[in-house]
């Protein structure tokens, strides 16, 4: 990020001149946003309070996509809950996928194989990236700027092609299993991933050049939606928008699952807290996922088991189960009563792209969860939005709004 | 500096509960390398308030508050509202438990929206799915179902499919409801039927 002001030849971008308002003060109007508003990415709805252009506050009002997975969780198998994993946060369902199979298996006390922790990470990287560039892209959309948001679908479609060749989905991939993945990896799938981070650093660039120096990009972003570290950490905010504050938190490096404690990556601060240090941080996280990727892809092991051999918990491989009569029994139990899973609870969160999340498990003692809470990042980041846009311009709220990045399906689950 | 282990931070942690004179600890749990504390729901606010600022424990991020409907075990109390904590300086978690009851008077436990503000909607939800009341909060409405919603969804005795099924009348062409027995209630208790 430095090189590029540097090449520029400026040293930080300018900031926005104070509009001086000229309407008559003491009129508070309340005026509803959504939930059909293109800019809510999804069906938010929010009153607003408003004198004049200033907000005053902000109620989010949500549950309009509300689909009562926690609810249906409990009447399904773990295996059967994986597809609605999917669909909330339907922008990086691998990274929701490995969410749940990984509090599953902190229940079932499972050891996954190297090759498939060393998989889980390129996946959830490739998420990542395709989360930020939807994000980016949407977010440089709403403030006027269309070529970044094509550029960056043209990337994601490259993303989708990826995940389609691996699981045979585009967008609900529920490829993860407990113990597990659901498919092999195909003929050199891993080369097409480096082929991709290769040509993505130059991708990168161009966004980077579109956005980051781009003076109504910055006008719109820069001082808008503060937020001190204090107060991001007291509204429980996670991921970039954190980050984005200045605290340095990563579940990834602070206490690492799979194998990330082997993968070098920096964690991207920034410590403005406004909408343009978090469009920063998604920028620079980007670039570490590269990193990571190219970790990833040296490491993993060229062959071997990327299913753990354990019938009662990872379907066997479909040639045994047409050969051998107890791995067709398994394979058939498994399908219709599902996995046992011993009385107990677990909570095992990874850094999605939004922020924490994690699924809580309590069990006791069966095929099906007795509980299990969603712990969704958008959620509790939306709560943020009142506080960025106080005192701001009603403008501003849709800069916000995208800076926090909501995902309406996480949201209400 | 990678968290400690969690029988580790546990005996820490319950250390510190203990040491505030206020609470009455039921368990302390550690499994699957999560450390769990079982406590009484009284003073709730103080003991986590200590848990937040003292320096052995520092844990000053709250990451989720949820709860349990132990319905079908039959335990009383019925429900637990769990609490799960996370510190950004030592990267340690640490989850709560308190069991709440059911009826009224008993089914409230104090907000901790004044430790944590981003507490607000947690506790929304909690209230909205189990319809467990938390005093002092800023805001007690439900969040996700509509404002008029009769029950708590996430209870064991809510039915899965809605408690009236809904079809349409092609002779007067509207639409009827009437009380579902197409799904029926999951595992009803003897005493309600």
């Amino acid at each position: 990020m430095t090189e590029l002001m540097t090449q520029t030849g400026l040293e930080t971008p300018p900031v926005r001149q104070t509009i001086e308002q000229d309407y008559p003060t003491g009129e508070i109007l309340t005026m509803n946003m959504g939930p059909q508003h293109p800019s809510t990415h999804g069906v938010l709805r929010l009153i607003l309070e408003l004198e004049g252009e200033t907000v005053l506050s902000i109620k989010p009002m949500v549950g309009y996509l509300h689909s009562g997975k926690e609810k249906l969780a409990e009447t399904k198998t773990y295996h059967k809950f994986i597809p609605y994993t999917d669909r909330l946060d339907y922008l990086s369902p691998m990274a929701n996928n490995t969410a749940f199979v990984q509090s599953v298996e902190v229940l079932l006390d499972v050891d996954l194989t190297e090759r498939c922790k060393w998989l889980r990470m390129i996946l959830c990287e490739l998420a990542r990236i395709s989360s930020h560039l939807l994000s980016i892209g949407t977010h440089a959309m709403e403030l006027g700027a269309m070529t970044v948001f094509l550029y960056a679908f043209r990337e994601r479609e490259k993303l989708y092609d990826l995940f389609e060749e691996i699981c045979g989905a585009r967008f609900t991939v529920s490829y993860m299993r407990v113990g597990g993945v659901g498919r092999p990896i195909p003929d050199g799938w891993l080369d097409k991933v480096k082929a991709f981070i290769d040509d993505f650093e130059q991708r990168l660039k161009d966004y980077s050049d579109l956005l980051t120096m781009n003076d109504i990009f910055v006008y719109r972003t820069r001082g808008v939606g503060k937020i001190t570290s204090d107060e991001a950490i007291d509204l429980c905010l996670t991921g970039p928008s954190l980050r984005g504050s200045g605290v340095d938190v990563d579940i990834r490096r602070d206490a690492p699952y799979l194998l990330y404690d082997q993968v070098v990556f920096d964690v991207p601060t920034q410590r403005q807290g406004d909408v343009y240090a978090r469009y920063q941080v998604r920028m620079a996280e980007m670039h570490e996922s590269r990193r990571i990727l190219y970790q990833c892809l040296e490491k993993i092991p060229e062959s071997g088991p990327l299913n753990i051999d354990n019938p009662k918990i990872c379907y066997p491989p479909r040639e045994r189960v047409k050969e051998s009569m107890e791995d067709l029994i398994h394979h058939f139990l498994l399908a219709s009563d599902g996995i046992y899973v011993p009385e107990g609870e677990a909570y095992a969160p990874i850094e999605a792209s939004k922020g924490e999340l994690g699924f809580y498990i309590h069990s006791t003692g069966g095929f099906t969860p007795n509980r299990l809470k969603i712990r969704s990042p958008s959620f509790v980041n939306l709560q943020s939005l009142s506080k960025m846009s106080e005192g701001g311009l009603l403008a501003d709220v849709v800069a916000v709004i995208g800076s926090i990045d909501l995902v309406l399906g996480e949201i209400d689950r | 500096m990678p968290p400690l282990a969690a029988d580790e931070f546990l005996a820490i942690a319950a250390d510190v509960v203990r040491g505030t004179d206020l609470a009455v600890v039921h368990e302390c749990l550690s499994i699957h390398n999560e450390a769990t504390i079982v406590l009484e729901k009284a003073n709730i606010v103080e003991i986590i308030r200590r848990l937040k600022t003292d320096d052995r424990t520092r844990l000053n991020a709250l990451v989720d508050i949820n709860a349990i409907d132990w319905f079908e075990s039959g335990r009383e109390p019925r429900f637990d509202v769990v609490y799960h904590l996370y510190s950004y300086k030592t990267f340690n978690r640490l989850r709560l438990r308190c069991p709440v009851g059911e009826q009224s008077g008993q089914n409230n436990i104090d907000s901790v929206c004044e430790l944590w503000s981003g507490a607000n909607f947690m506790e929304r939800e909690t209230f909205d799915m189990f319809g467990i009341i938390f005093n002092n909060h800023p805001d007690m409405r439900r969040i996700i179902m509509p404002d008029n919603w009769e029950g708590h969804p996430l209870r064991k005795d809510f039915p899965l499919g809605g408690s009236e099924s809904f079809y349409y009348k092609q002779d007067t062409h509207e639409y009827a409801g009437e009380p579902n027995d197409l799904v029926p209630r999951i595992r009803v208790q003897e005493s309600d039927v």
